[in-house]
């Protein structure tokens, strides 16, 4: 019953073997220790299962790990990997963007996601950008400030 | 100081967070992810019915699946535990249900299996055959009703703050509290005006984004205890008395929480996960969905009718209120948030004669327990919808009206303490400067009407309760703080380490704090209440000034005074070896209620204020209304760490925002409709108000560390009255059950009945 997939993971050929049933934050975290993305309403509503596949951010909990099949995944262990931290992330930090951090991870591919299609979002885009994610903390007000933050830091290093 | 160190000011500065990187990078450790070799994963089979006995329950068919390790029922748990029975007010709740089921959602059996799925599966095979029992849900009718929940009332004995439980039996009453003052009756008969109103609030969840989790680990005379709880202390106590063993037979750890609220307090999943370890010799965790959740534990529902007589000259002479609080089930800590919210609920104002009950009552739902406010935000949402009221009626404009009847500084709040450190005028001085009171606001188009509304609410810390920290510093003059405190967002980690920091002249970012750990750390009540800062606190900073005292006396004796840290341990042990450990403990000093006329002097260590003025847009023909502008003030005394207060405030007062405006766990005959995020919403992007401002009033608390106190509840106070005020500003209705849906407000608008409440 078990299917044997191979697909790209945060930059590193790999491949498993997955049940039809597992999804793919089972997959990850059971078989690669990534425990980034996390499993909560598991009805795809809040976000804390955010990555990415194939460059499209998707919830890991209603997204079953054979569809990674030849599939480049991305999550939220990749933003760091390098040493230094992604621009996002220091973002974040500097504007006291989380709490308990159970959210944080979704919050920050999909800022990551958001600054590439559109550099300089205003409020209201950002909202609008992240009304899929859910922070019952609610750092609502500092994840703006946050994502205003990483727009401009973004566009300083690219100058 | 004899020990040359660094001279920058810690507290008052907005360190980030000590673990920011682990969170933003998905590292931070969570119990929801941790793995143990050899685990099984427990599925929970629940009750589908109210109230009933359990008449048989049918295992076999689950027994049979491939993978099970076993099912366990509440019969098998009394095999190893004799008395399973838990709870820090009544020993009332069952490990797994035993003879009775109360509610739909009780836990009733445990499928174990190294696959959750196959244990998933499993457990839907269980079926249970019951005799059912008729059902009572509202807290009033339950007051007086002939179904009892519990036969009888086994009081825990745990708490001195909750010394007046009766053994009781025969009724759905846990604790009724009484307060007395003055002569109500007789001031009531003199008043130039009564007024008398009933408020409604519904039954909430906390919904932390990491569900209820906890792993245990056996041993042979031992357990280890792996578990997103707010009270490590407490659950170590709680399991080592249900097993029979002594404290250090039970290790309890916890990690970062992914919030907690309040429903991570006490026992919730600990004692069955600690009896099927130890029956399966196996470690066993158990990490409920998020639809379970819903089955643990709520914010309590309350009916609150309250009645005030006022003179000719506007001021408040008789206050009269009864408050019915829903506990469900179990009484969890429901008791406690009856007697020590329940003294606060005639408000913030100066009465001579009140006179106030408050009934802890059973029914067939949920149990309910602590939440972001502690009983607090429900008794504010009736005392300060009242007092707008009367200040309508009156024709007196609500700020003035509110000035008029204050509770002013070192005036005794109606359980006889008197108001110390506690800003409550410039709160509410505050509120209205934000607001522009003074100036006439904008009423809106006929379509789209403007209104706006004020609130303000207080309460107490608990008491008396204690907290023990430990200050390390190592020989390479590094530090290390051991406390129990449980970060579970707030920021606690890093608040802590600023204070052992300013103590010892160190730098904040480099103090380790070790998480809570029983074989490790010292005792701590539990994170609940805003009362870290302040108790915990006090035990850090006594812990850091005992470590200190004792390295100067260790440079003293080594011949090494003025020299650093490193260089004071080599001087004494002839290398890089050695600690200086401090110990710092804490407990305020309290005097007990009285049982007949709830007085006390001394009830509380400190006192939280808070408010909010609330400026709202209704459209006139669909009830639909936005909150156009938010300002939360909150007396804070001296900030540790400015910008995580700021982000308690606005965070408490936005999930306020989703208990005013959607949040409500709907009941049909006992059993929950919507145990998802998808039919019970919380607060996203969208649902912000507008203009969001997050102010405070700084007032040194005396007692408080570095002049502190605890914030993370503040500013729930006044959210849910401001916006029903407003509302009755705009379109001159008002609404009396919380949630305030545009629903309730067309009904209001159009004379038509309000919904049934659940």
């Amino acid at each position: 019953m078990n299917r044997r997939i191979r697909f790209t993971l945060n930059g590193e050929r790999v491949e498993a073997d997955v049940a039809p049933h597992h999804n793919l934050v089972e997959l990850l975290a059971e078989r690669f220790d990534l425990v980034g993305a996390r499993e909560s309403c598991g009805q795809g509503l809040c976000g804390c299962c955010t990555v990415l596949v194939d460059g499209r951010a998707v919830s890991a909990c209603l997204y079953l790990a054979s569809f990674v099949d030849g599939a480049n995944v991305v999550t939220i262990e990749s933003l760091d990997a390098a040493g230094g931290l992604h621009p996002v992330q220091e973002a974040f930090i500097e504007n006291a963007a989380f709490q308990c951090g159970f959210c944080t991870p979704g919050f920050v591919l999909m800022t990551a996601q958001l600054l590439e299609e559109k550099p300089d979002p205003s409020d209201e885009e950002i909202r609008h950008y992240l009304s899929g994610n859910l922070c019952r903390c609610a750092a609502y007000p500092e994840i703006v400030d946050a994502v205003k933050a990483a727009a401009r830091k973004t566009a300083a290093k690219g100058r | 100081m004899a020990v040359k160190t660094l001279n920058v000011d810690q507290v008052g500065r907005s360190v980030a967070r000590l673990e920011s990187r682990q969170k933003v990078s998905g590292r931070a450790e969570y119990v929801h992810n941790m793995k143990l070799p050899g685990m099984l994963y427990g599925k929970i089979f629940r009750s589908r019915i109210p109230h009933g006995k359990i008449r048989h329950i049918d295992t076999t068919a689950a027994q049979r699946v491939d993978g099970v390790f076993s099912v366990v029922t509440g019969d098998d748990v009394r095999t190893l535990v004799p008395i399973p029975y838990y709870g820090p007010a009544f020993h009332d709740q069952p490990v797994l249900a035993l003879e009775k089921v109360r509610y739909v959602g009780e836990p009733v059996a445990v499928v174990l299996a190294r696959d959750p799925h196959v244990a998933d599966q499993a457990a839907q095979l269980i079926e249970a055959e019951y005799d059912e029992l008729r059902a009572v849900y509202d807290e009033v009718e339950a007051a007086t009703a002939t179904i009892h929940v519990h036969e009888i009332l086994k009081p825990a004995g745990t708490f001195p703050d909750l010394k007046y439980l009766e053994g009781r039996r025969d009724t759905n009453i846990a604790l009724d509290f009484q307060l007395r003052r003055g002569d109500a009756g007789r001031a009531f008969a003199a008043a130039d005006y009564v007024f008398e109103h009933t408020f409604h609030t519904q039954t909430v969840m906390h919904t932390p984004l990491e569900p209820l989790v906890s792993l245990a680990e056996p041993g042979d005379d031992s357990v280890t205890i792996f578990t997103a709880s707010q009270s490590p202390s407490f659950v170590r106590m709680e399991i080592a008395r249900m097993l029979g063993w002594s404290e250090n037979q039970v290790r309890v750890r916890t990690a970062f929480l992914g919030g907690g609220f309040g429903a991570k307090l006490y026992i919730k999943l600990e004692a069955l996960v600690a009896v099927l370890a130890l029956m399966a010799r196996r470690p066993v965790k158990i990490g409920l969905t998020m639809e379970e959740q819903f089955y643990h534990i709520t914010k309590h529902a309350t009916t609150t009718r309250i009645k005030s007589g006022v003179s000719k000259e506007g001021r408040i002479v008789a206050r009269e209120c009864e408050v019915y609080w829903n506990g469900g089930a179990y009484a969890d800590i429901g008791p406690r948030v009856t007697q020590k919210s329940g003294f606060t609920a005639a408000g913030p104002y100066d009465i001579e004669n009140v006179k106030l009950d408050s009934y802890a009552v059973y029914t067939n739902l949920p149990p309910a327990g602590a939440l972001r406010g502690f009983g607090i935000p429900q008794l504010v949402w009736a005392y300060e919808s009242h007092t707008d009221l009367i200040a309508r009626q009156l024709e007196l404009d609500p700020i003035e009206f509110r000035r008029k009847n204050i509770l002013r500084e070192g005036r005794p709040q109606a359980v006889g303490t008197p108001m110390r450190d506690a800003a409550i005028e410039a709160c509410l001085e505050k509120i209205a400067d934000r607001m522009e009171w003074g100036k006439p606001c904008y009423r809106g188009s006929a379509a789209l009407r403007r209104g706006r509304g004020v609130a303000i609410g207080f309460k107490a810390c608990i008491a008396p309760t204690t907290s023990v920290a430990i200050v390390n510093i190592y020989a390479d003059g590094s530090c290390g703080l051991y406390c129990s405190t449980v970060d579970m967002g707030q920021g606690s980690d890093t608040a802590m380490a600023q204070i052992v920091a300013e103590v010892l002249g160190m730098q904040a970012e480099q103090i380790r704090v070790v998480h809570p750990d029983t074989d490790v750390t010292p005792y701590d009540m539990a994170t609940l209440g805003s009362r870290s800062t302040y108790h915990m606190g006090n035990a850090v900073k006594r812990a850091a000034e005992d470590a200190k005292a004792k390295l100067e006396a260790l440079a003293r004796e080594a011949g090494a005074e003025g020299s650093p840290i490193p260089d004071v341990f080599r001087a004494r042990y002839g290398m890089q070896a050695g600690n200086v450990v401090g110990i710092g403990t804490f407990i305020p000093s309290y005097q007990s209620p009285d049982k007949k006329t709830g007085h006390s002097e001394n009830v509380t260590p400190f006192w939280m204020i808070g408010g909010a003025g609330v400026e709202v847009e209704v459209d006139v023909e669909t009830g639909r209304f936005r909150v156009t502008k938010l300002v939360n003030v909150a007396d804070v005394g001296k900030p540790i760490n400015p910008k995580a207060v700021t982000t308690q405030l606005s965070g408490a007062a936005i999930m306020q925002l989703g208990h005013t405006m959607f949040e409500k766990m709907i009941f049909e005959d006992g059993k929950l409709t919507n145990a998802s995020l998808a039919d019970y919403k919380i607060p996203g992007f969208l649902d912000l108000p507008e203009d969001l401002t997050s102010e405070f009033v700084e007032a040194e608390q005396h007692g408080g560390p570095f002049g502190a106190k605890g914030v993370g509840e503040t500013a729930t106070f006044g959210v849910s009255p401001a916006i029903a005020n407003a509302i009755h500003d705009a379109v001159g209705v008002r609404i009396y059950s919380l949630p305030i849906t545009p629903e309730a407000v067309y009904r209001a608008m159009n004379g038509l009945p309000q919904e049934d409440r659940r």
